[in-house]
């Protein structure tokens, strides 16, 4: 009996191990090669590594960065991105007027508009999208990104019960009207940029239930309808999500890749190993060890980016010692930033001495932190830390990573040696760390501010008291006055005349340390064309193609 | 037997229900929720989102109302982080991914376990069993993800055999199994040497012998039945460890399982996953131990249901 169920038991594992060895490599349904078209020719497929899981589908429920990557392959907004500069190109909208005040801005849609089961899009589909957006029951994340349009805010947090007084107004089928709080001169880098400014197909998403509902099927294949270049064919989750051509989309003609898929990719390791058989042709990013090995030996294939974002270090100014700006300061000019981004981070990042990224749309930061070692240990005894004598407890938090950690004893260790104070460094895991941040239950904490879109606004305006994203506890009157005078302006001229005068504020008061400037690091198959470097890493799908190789050639090789 | 088993399964219930009210609890009392995220939201928005999925409610509200979906209906929520699928969804889709991949690597642990463990008790102190039990040490020695990264880079890198990660068709499973079942084979290999070499000296083995049994009768059909019992007992808490430490296998190899949603639903403070991923794992690892118990009984005529 008990042999006989080993018996059967062996010989079911035997079966298994045969079968399992069956299976053939390139066999088309690898799940990474290209499949064969109706007119039996291979198709044009882009396989892309992706970070995380993605929450959703759904533009107004998402608030990540994988998911960003996602949503522009499949929805466009009023307006779009362009592939290299990433200024605002028609889109759902053929032109727009701006009125004199800056106030109102009237779209003219498309009359070829359309979803991708073919029907129209008119200037109301964006009306009611943004109702839904701003339904306080509906509990969008990112719909303080609409706050920017007369009544958004009110209406958004339950102040407002009656929509139409929101500054959403559809004129004519193809006319939508939006009338602002304040000129906002980045209106339009946000609407091309930013997913929360989408239309979402409302009558598709009735049928599968309430509107202000998050739970819903309407984002599952079969059912999802979008409005980009691609539409959502597959969604395997953590495997992966297939995207094909939108033959309904207004510029289906520029559109060249025959498929998208996306991989979610959590171990860059693992990604990494991924794209070396070929079985990727981008990874989401490429880990720092890697960097040298692919300068040397895969250069065609290193991609190194500007990346509009910082590293910065956060001081919580409600504690001592930092509440002293001397301190703040002698601690800031202590950091060798050179010698960080050179033998830490090596990925070709540059160093930041100051907070808004240099070259922001046409804006670059005049004040810069300045001053040499001397300076920082005279700014330290004069605080009353002659030689870091009766320095109080003060620790570093940073999340747990390898990354992180590696800049933070570089810097440790430069504060010791540079100003001989001791500083302690603590790591949390990522949500507790947040929290942490959340209650300035810290003194020193490293974090950084990746842009949504590209203006200097977006650094510059999370230091304003009551931001918050601020949480330093750190609060400038005259800083606040300018950032509300930015807002008002009347053009970038005046606009950034006023951000350099917050600029220099910063770098002065310091609430948080400037460390480096972000740069995007990873690898991408060299035969990927129609791709440029851009700030965001924004890079719109529909002029991507691959490169075909010669046939022939590759067979006589 | 059956007093026994039905005796087993009604202290399994208050275990279960241990484990589920303490998870629900210390979960939420870790700092960090659902919708903590680098760039904050506004209060207001916080509020609009703890009342659509009514965190907004007193924690023994939720607590009664989270046990009497689960007791009445077997529903276990909606997931916090994947906004349109709900938790038996998410455990419907993945657990057969990790339970195939579990079986499989338990098949290759059994297989090769045995094997090598049989040999190097037959051929004790010989060459082969230096060999297998060098292996063995090797194989409880590397962790997975060292062995995996290295099974990778020579068959799918440098002999280009395999895909690098992926689980899409039945060679995908090759690789990753493998990582994961040396590592069990490895156990089951140290475990049946010892438990052979026990047995291969006990008189009744000499009886067979002396009744001219062939070698490999003696081998098979009376030793092998008492040498292969620690490696029962142990099968118990290799399952679990399968089940469980599948995590670093799938996210090494890209593969769709239960595993990561695991252990991403904590970072994510997913907590209707957690507290759902968790009741799975608690359910199998007690009714297998159950299982092992019985059979152990079964095998071993020394042993009594009591």
């Amino acid at each position: 009996m008990i042999r006989r169920f080993f018996a059967s038991f062996l010989s079911i594992i035997a079966v298994a191990l045969f079968l399992t060895g069956c299976g053939k490599r390139n066999s088309g349904s690898s799940g990474y090669d290209a499949p064969i078209g109706e007119d039996g020719k291979k198709l044009m497929v882009y396989n892309a590594g992706n970070g995380a899981e993605p929450q959703d589908l759904d533009p107004q429920v998402v608030t990540g960065v994988p998911e960003h990557n996602l949503l522009m392959t499949l929805f466009e907004g009023l307006v779009s991105e362009d592939p290299q500069t990433l200024e605002p190109v028609p889109s759902m909208a053929e032109s727009w007027d701006v009125s004199d005040d800056g106030l109102v801005y009237t779209f003219h849609l498309r009359e070829n508009a359309k979803w991708s089961n073919g029907e129209r899009i008119f200037a109301e589909d964006f009306v009611q999208s943004y109702k839904r957006m701003l339904t306080p029951a509906f509990a969008a994340e990112y719909s303080y990104l609409l706050w920017f349009v007369v009544g958004a805010e009110d209406y958004n947090k339950g102040k407002l019960d009656d929509y139409s007084k929101v500054g959403f107004k559809a004129l004519d089928e193809q006319t939508l009207q939006v009338t602002l709080n304040n000129p906002t001169p980045f209106f339009l880098r946000i609407l091309a940029s930013h997913y929360a400014w989408y239309p979402v197909p409302l009558k598709v998403i009735a049928q599968f239930g309430s509107l202000t509902d998050k739970s819903t099927r309407w984002t599952q294949p079969g059912n999802m309808v979008s409005n980009g270049p691609f539409q959502l064919k597959e969604w395997s989750p953590n495997q992966r999500i297939v995207m094909e051509r939108n033959p309904h989309y207004w510029d289906a003609a520029t559109v060249k890749l025959d498929q998208v898929r996306y991989y979610p990719t959590e171990d860059i390791s693992s990604e990494e190993r991924t794209f070396r058989t070929g079985q990727l042709d981008k990874t989401n990013e490429l880990p720092n060890a890697k960097i040298d090995a692919y300068r040397k030996n895969f250069p065609e294939s290193l991609r190194i980016e500007p990346y509009l974002g910082i590293y910065y270090y956060r001081l919580n100014v409600t504690r001592p010692p930092l509440d002293d700006k001397r301190v703040r300061k002698a601690l800031a000019l202590a950091i060798d930033r050179e010698s960080i981004v050179r033998n830490v981070t090596r990925g070709g990042q540059d160093p930041a001495y100051a907070v808004s990224y240099p070259g922001t749309a046409g804006y670059t930061p005049r004040a810069q932190l300045s001053g040499d070692l001397a300076e920082a240990k005279r700014l330290l005894a004069a605080a009353g830390f002659p030689n870091g004598e009766n320095w109080p407890h003060v620790e570093l938090l940073y999340n747990t990573s390898e990354n992180h950690r590696a800049i933070a004893e570089a810097i440790q260790q430069m504060w010791r040696t540079n100003l001989g104070v001791d500083v302690q460094l603590t790591n949390q895991e990522w949500k507790v760390y947040l929290d942490s941040q959340d209650n300035q239950d810290y003194w020193v904490q490293r974090a950084g501010w990746i842009a949504d879109y590209v203006d200097p606004n977006v650094f510059l305006e999370i230091w304003t008291t009551g931001n918050l994203n601020n949480d330093t506890g750190w609060s400038n009157a005259e800083y606040d006055q300018l950032a509300a005078a930015a807002l008002a302006a009347k053009n970038d001229t005046e606009r950034y005349e006023i951000y350099q005068r917050m600029d220099a504020i910063l770098v002065d008061e310091l609430p948080v340390i400037p460390i480096y400037y972000y740069k995007r690091v990873y690898a991408m198959n060299p035969k990927v064309k129609g791709y440029w470097p851009t700030l965001l890493d924004n890079h719109p799908l529909k002029y991507i193609y691959i490169e075909e190789e010669p046939e022939a050639a590759a067979e006589t090789e | 037997m059956f007093r026994f088993i039905a005796r087993r399964l009604l202290q399994i219930i208050p275990v279960l229900w241990f484990i589920v009210t303490a998870t629900f609890f210390m979960i939420r009392f870790v700092p960090g929720g659902p919708f903590t995220a680098e760039k904050a939201v506004t209060p207001e928005i916080l509020r609009n989102l703890e009342a659509h999925y009514g965190l907004d409610k007193p924690l023994y509200q939720q607590y009664f109302d989270y046990m009497g979906n689960l007791l009445l209906h077997g529903d276990l929520g909606p997931s916090f982080k994947y906004a349109s699928r709900t938790v038996n969804e998410i455990i419907a889709d993945k657990l057969p991914v990790s339970i195939e991949l579990g079986a499989i690597s338990l098949g290759i642990a059994l297989v090769f376990g045995l094997i090598l463990g049989v040999i190097a008790a037959i051929k004790r102190n010989s060459f082969f069993d230096y060999l297998a039990s060098s292996v063995a040490m090797i194989g409880i020695c590397v962790p997975t993800f060292v062995l995996g990264p290295l099974l990778v880079l020579f068959f799918a890198i440098h002999l280009g055999w395999f895909n690098a990660s992926g689980w899409y068709t039945n060679i995908d499973r090759i690789l990753p199994s493998a990582t994961l079942g040396m590592v069990y084979a490895a156990y089951v290999a140290r475990l049946t040497r010892g438990g052979m070499l026990e047995v291969l000296n006990q008189d009744y083995i000499r009886t067979a012998r002396a009744k001219g049994a062939s070698e490999f009768r003696v081998i098979f059909r009376h030793a092998l039945r008492g040498g292969i019992l620690p490696v029962i007992s142990f099968l118990g808490p290799a399952i679990a460890g399968i089940l469980t430490g599948s995590f670093v296998i799938e996210t090494i190899f890209q593969i769709p399982g239960l595993g990561r949603e695991f252990v991403n639903s904590a970072f994510n403070r997913d907590y209707t996953l957690v507290l759902g991923t968790v009741i799975l794992y608690a359910s199998l690892i007690v009714t297998l131990n159950l299982i092992v118990d019985v059979v152990q009984v079964w095998l071993n005529p020394k042993l009594k249901f009591e």
